[in-house]
């Protein structure tokens, strides 16, 4: 056998060896990319656009997320036994106040509980901002909302800016307002 | 590496063992063997012929059976070792934090030790899957180093070979032959099912090659198995949640977008042992009570294409279905199945208003306690308003009742009662074990009447698209295993020599004694040589020499 053959061969069986080697490698390394991350597939992330949904505040009037495109939206996922939720409240209505003229809207997402319960906190607390209720949980499924408080910042572009989980002060609420905020 | 030449001329890649035109043993380890190494047919396992760059070596290493074991090994290590604490999705807990002090304060410092190696999640962790996937790899390339070259050689055997080869097999004959010995010995080959194949003296006879590809048919099923498992990890493949849903309630169904599901209601029901049970009395008097059925019954809602989230309004009735355990409600793809419950939780109470001193009614009233109303008007112009209501009652925070969950566990209500007796209205605090009038006395008080209760249903959603590839793999696993266990690859070779002389020999993969048999129908039919076992002779010999020595 000649020695250029012998050699092509050689070459044939290396690249042969390394391709079928880079194929189970890059099988085994995106299995373990998507196990590693298995619990943020299915969770939004910063960038991803918000998912729209429609649901019916205190008033009876229907909120849809993409009607608000253009204003900055602060989505707030609460309820009234969860304590942090309460002790946010005040702030992000005083905040309110001084945003929503610049175009920053309040939209609190309240996690399946009565109209009753939601009304009395409501005017105890003297909130301003819409309260809807997400009956069925289907919002909150498809925001895969686990602890509460979370607040979804959604950019006027309807993009995710931000995801906080557990309570804010009033001067997070403040900045986090600021970031949203249409130009 | 250089080709080696045999001596019949043939050209044989190097490492190879036994020549693969003639069979002549082709290193000297193997000429001094009584007996020929026919595992691969003496071929060079094409792995340990090149050892050159670094793409050979982890070729090589992957390629050996010892590291495949090995690997094998370390995962049955590893996987137990998962088994013995709770894996992290069985802990009562949902934070990392809470996982973590759950360890600690359950199992202590061995908890601790365990959570912190990380063994709570061990399944899921990087180089469990890394060693599954190398034992993939092991797999394969291990595979395509045998088959590939055994393949060749089997499919280009020779019909003669070297009196040295048939001299190495383990069944051999030698001995005198007629003219027709040659001729009769394939009629009746033929007639047992043998391919045979002549070639100017000799004949080769072959029975069952296809039994020599089962390892390697049941090692794809291994492959396609272990591709299905890693489909479950891709989003949309695998879904396994759980839902709780109480009587009357409607909740989107977790990953399982746009359908919706309502609970009609939770129903357990046990075996009475009476009429057609009577029979089975004896073992309830024995035991107490014995289920006969969970079931839940819903309705199956979609929320038409396009539609968003939130909008219930337009949502279609798919199906009304009965859950119960071992019969799942399938749509879609998705099951659900019953799998839980949790009885009497509160859903309503009702009360009665009383004139303390005289225990004068002035009405009834029932709470919701899912939806309470705002006023509840009773006879005679009397009213109950509802201030606040608080499901769980966990106690005051700043003089504030609050409620420790949705769910209502201990019901709290703030109450105004106003009768015509009491115009400016009494005020008062109710909760299941006590009233508060942080007013001032009262003339009035709710009166505790009665409740009503709602069961609840612990369902687990699940997906699972992988189902078929899994069984696809099982199959051809089960086929590869029976290809190389219930079939045997015998082949015969039979020379007549220059001087009218027989020289046979036989080998088989597994299953000496079948063919023995065959063998033995043909030699009466050709009158062959008598032929022997040399394995048999030889340990006949140990152990002859065995018993001379003690």
């Amino acid at each position: 056998m000649s020695t250029e053959k012998k050699s092509n061969k050689k070459k044939n069986r290396t690249i042969m060896r390394s391709v079928i080697l880079l194929l189970l490698v890059a099988a085994i390394g995106y299995t373990i990319y998507n196990s590693v991350t298995a619990d943020e597939v299915e969770v939004l992330k910063v960038g991803d656009a918000a998912p729209d949904f429609t649901l019916t505040d205190l008033d009876g009037e229907t909120h849809k997320l993409s009607d608000y495109e253009g204003q900055g939206v602060f989505l707030n996922f609460w309820g009234t036994w969860c304590e942090p939720c309460i002790k946010e409240m005040p702030a992000m209505a005083s905040q309110f106040e001084v945003y929503e003229d610049q175009g920053v809207q309040v939209l609190a997402v309240n996690i399946a509980q009565s109209n009753f319960e939601v009304e009395t906190f409501a005017r105890q607390y003297g909130l301003n901002f819409p309260i809807v209720i997400d009956r069925d949980k289907s919002v909150m499924t498809a925001y895969n909302i686990r602890p509460l408080p979370t607040t979804m910042l959604v950019n006027p572009q309807g993009e995710i800016q931000r995801i906080v989980t557990g309570e804010m002060t009033e001067q997070d609420i403040a900045g986090f307002m600021e970031e949203i905020k249409p130009e | 590496m250089d080709k080696l030449i045999c001596k019949c001329g043939h050209e044989n890649p190097p490492g190879t063992i036994l020549c693969e035109s003639c069979g002549r043993p082709l290193n000297e380890q193997e000429q001094d063997k009584k007996l020929a190494d026919m595992r691969y047919e003496g071929t060079a396992r094409r792995s340990q012929t090149y050892n050159k760059s670094i793409i050979d070596k982890i070729w090589n290493f992957f390629s050996s059976v010892k590291v495949g074991v090995g690997i094998i090994i370390i995962l049955l290590i590893a996987a137990a070792l998962g088994t013995i604490l709770p894996q992290k999705q069985y802990v009562p807990a949902t934070t990392e934090a809470d996982i973590e002090a759950y360890y600690t304060d359950i199992y202590g410092s061995v908890g601790t030790v365990y959570h912190a190696l990380g063994f709570h999640d061990l399944y899921n962790s990087f180089w469990f899957i890394s060693l599954v996937g190398m034992l993939a790899i092991s797999l394969i390339i291990a595979s395509l180093d045998r088959f590939v070259p055994l393949y060749k050689s089997l499919k280009n055997q020779r019909v003669l070979r070297h009196s040295s080869f048939m001299h190495k097999q383990r069944i051999v004959a030698e001995g005198p032959g007629d003219a027709d010995t040659l001729k009769k010995a394939e009629e009746k080959l033929t007639g047992l099912k043998y391919k045979v194949s002549t070639d100017k003296n000799g004949l080769l006879a072959e029975k069952g090659r296809f039994s020599r590809w089962g390892p390697y048919v049941n090692h794809i099923g291994l492959i396609i198995f272990l591709f299905g498992v890693m489909l479950r990890m891709m989003p949309g493949f695998y879904v396994d949640e759980t839902l709780w849903i109480r009587e009357g309630e409607t909740r989107a169904i977790p990953d399982a977008p746009g359908y919706v599901l309502e609970s009609k209601g939770f129903t357990l029901e046990t075996y009475t042992g009476e009429g057609e049970e009577e029979k089975f009395g004896e073992a309830i008097d024995r035991v107490g009570t014995v289920a006969k059925n969970y079931q839940t019954d819903v309705v199956l809602y979609k929320i038409p294409e396009g539609a968003l989230p939130g909008d219930t309004a337009d949502m279609e009735v798919v199906e009304e279905h009965a859950i119960r355990v071992n019969q799942p409600f399938k749509f879609d793809g998705y099951a659900l199945y019953q799998m839980d419950f949790q009885q009497d939780e509160l859903k309503t109470m009702s009360f009665e208003l009383q004139n303390k001193e005289t225990s004068e009614s002035r009405g009834e009233l029932t709470i919701d306690l899912v939806n309470p109303e705002t006023t509840y008007e009773l006879e005679d112009g009397s009213v109950v308003e509802l201030l606040g209501y608080y499901p769980d009652f966990s106690g005051f925070e700043n003089g504030e009742p609050q409620t420790a969950t949705p769910l209502p566990k201990n019901p709290g209500f703030l109450v105004k009662m106003t009768t015509p007796d009491t115009p400016d209205g009494e005020t008062s605090f109710i909760t299941i074990q006590n009233t508060v009038e942080p007013l001032g006395d009262n003339d009035y008080k709710l009166a505790f009447q009665g409740v009503e209760t709602r069961d609840a249903s612990g369902l687990t959603v699940r997906k699972d698209r992988t189902l078929p590839i899994l069984g696809l793999g099982g199959l051809i696993f089960m086929i590869g295993v029976a290809q190389g266990m219930y079939f045997n690859h015998r082949r015969f070779w039979i020379q007549q020599q220059a001087d009218g002389s027989i020289l046979l020999a036989g080998h088989t993969n597994k299953n000496w004694f079948g063919l023995k048999k065959d063998l033995d129908q043909v030699t009466e039919h050709a009158s062959l040589p008598t032929y022997r076992d040399q394995q048999e002779d030889m340990e006949a010999q140990e152990k002859r020499e065995g018993e001379q020595l003690t």
